[in-house]
């Protein structure tokens, strides 16, 4: 059976420790220029409305608990999307004496986008294939 | 068709026919809203897409009694327009209607997080800027025909619009509120999913919140159903007209949302009551010179 969780991606998005430059680019996916909404995707910002939780930035000591509340606070299915190299290894932050790594870390990542920054495409992209693994986990739920 | 038939095929094409248009009409909303700002928007069955995924979704609450409340909130949404549509008492309709928004508030205050109880303290406060004028409304159309009753009005002589401008106007005034349309979308706001113009179902995830959603489209319609009263009377071709205008109105008020800034809630509170005391009233004074 079609799962309606690919139709109906609601994301959230959190930034850690990052020059801000991935989030302002997952921001652009919202404008009119990429407009996601195309694909029925909505920013949410309520960890309990979301089905996508991108992740941009490092983690460091300070975010680590706020990442998992919102991962926790997400009803299944759910998935996590790391964008770009901050959230995939930490980055040019990585030495940083308080930065942990990338957000795999803390959470259970699905999808990795590199760049720096990571283009909107690639972001797009990178929730797409997050809806592939959205469906397998549903389809598990159903099974369950 | 004798009266109990009637009542029964309109009940029944309510239950049915109004989810189906309110979600729809949803779609529709959000295409012309986001090709207002420059964008493609999402497909036109959008809204049943998200409805169907949030049953997908685990359930999650955060106490026992909010459910109940919704499901409450979502069944006297339904009775309100079962009674409209069947013909029913308006002041009847006015008082299940106004208690389904007292289930919603609850659900909303009943969960201890602070954006949902901003959120509810601020649906009471649209509560209050719109109900005098659903109020005085209802007096407008005793004025008129004489009865609360809606049958009675939908077959009496002319239309209620040609008595009833200043009332009709209010009460699209106060439309943009029910509707949850810019520049008065303080507790759940269609836009600005991030922020507390959302803080009425911050606490509600997956069913509850399809629910919400479903109950906002029975609504949405039973609300058309209202400026199509203004509208109706007894000639073959006034359903058309009805409609038509029905159509307008709610283009009519995605215009308003997607150009009006959103304003504090003291300015919404005021100005519903300006309209209600001046385009309301007066048109309640000039009714009773030409009545009596
Ligand atoms: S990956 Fe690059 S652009 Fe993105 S947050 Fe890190 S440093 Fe900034």
């Amino acid at each position: 059976m079609m799962s309606y969780v690919t139709k109906s991606p609601w994301i959230i998005h959190y930034d850690g420790s990052s020059c801000n430059g991935c989030d302002i680019e997952v921001l652009a996916c919202l404008t009119p220029m990429y407009d996601v909404e195309r694909f029925g995707i909505i920013n949410t910002g309520n960890p309990k409305h979301a089905d996508i939780f991108l992740l941009t930035g490092s983690v460091n000591e300070q975010n680590i608990p706020v990442i998992k509340q919102i991962y926790e606070q997400m009803p299944e299915p759910k998935v996590v999307v790391a964008i770009g190299i901050c959230a995939t290894s930490g980055g040019i932050f990585a030495e940083c004496y308080n930065v942990q790594g990338g957000s795999d870390k803390v959470v259970p990542v699905d999808v990795y986008v590199p760049g720096c920054a990571a283009r909107p495409e690639a972001i797009i992209d990178g929730v797409v294939k997050g809806l592939g693994v959205l469906a397998e986990k549903r389809a598990a739920m159903v099974k369950k | 068709m004798d009266r109990l038939t009637y009542i029964i095929v309109a009940v029944a094409a309510y239950l049915i026919l109004a989810p189906l248009a309110g979600g729809l009409l949803a779609g529709v909303d959000r295409r012309i809203t986001a090709r207002m700002q420059g964008r493609v928007g999402p497909p036109i069955l959008q809204p049943f897409y998200d409805v169907f995924k949030l049953f997908e979704k685990e359930g999650i609450t955060v106490n026992k009694v909010q459910d109940f409340y919704i499901q409450c909130f979502l069944i006297f949404i339904v009775i309100t327009g079962c009674f409209f549509f069947a013909g029913g008492d308006l002041l009847l309709i006015i008082f299940t209607l106004t208690l389904a928004s007292i289930f919603l508030i609850v659900a909303a205050f009943s969960s201890n997080s602070p954006y949902a109880q901003i959120g509810a303290e601020r649906e009471l406060l649209q509560m209050m800027a719109y109900e005098p004028m659903v109020l005085i409304t209802a007096i407008g159309f005793y004025l008129v025909y004489g009865t609360f009753n809606i049958s009675d009005v939908v077959a009496g002589g002319g239309p209620a619009i040609v008595y009833l401008p200043g009332i009709f106007i209010g009460f699209v005034y106060i439309l943009t509120i029910k509707l949850r349309k810019s520049p008065f979308d303080l507790s759940m706001s269609h836009h600005g999913h991030q922020e507390l113009v959302k803080g009425l179902t911050t606490e509600f995830s997956g069913k509850t919140l399809a629910l919400i959603e479903i109950a906002h489209w029975y609504e949405n319609i039973f609300l058309m159903g209202f400026v199509y009263l203004f509208f109706a009377w007894s000639a073959p071709w006034s359903p058309i007209l009805a409609v038509l205008i029905c159509c307008i109105i709610y283009f009519l008020e995605i215009f308003i949302d997607n150009n009006e800034a959103r304003v504090k809630w003291q300015l919404a509170i005021n100005t519903s009551w300006i309209a209600a005391a001046t385009l309301g009233f007066v048109n309640m004074l000039v009714l009773y010179f030409i009545v009596f």
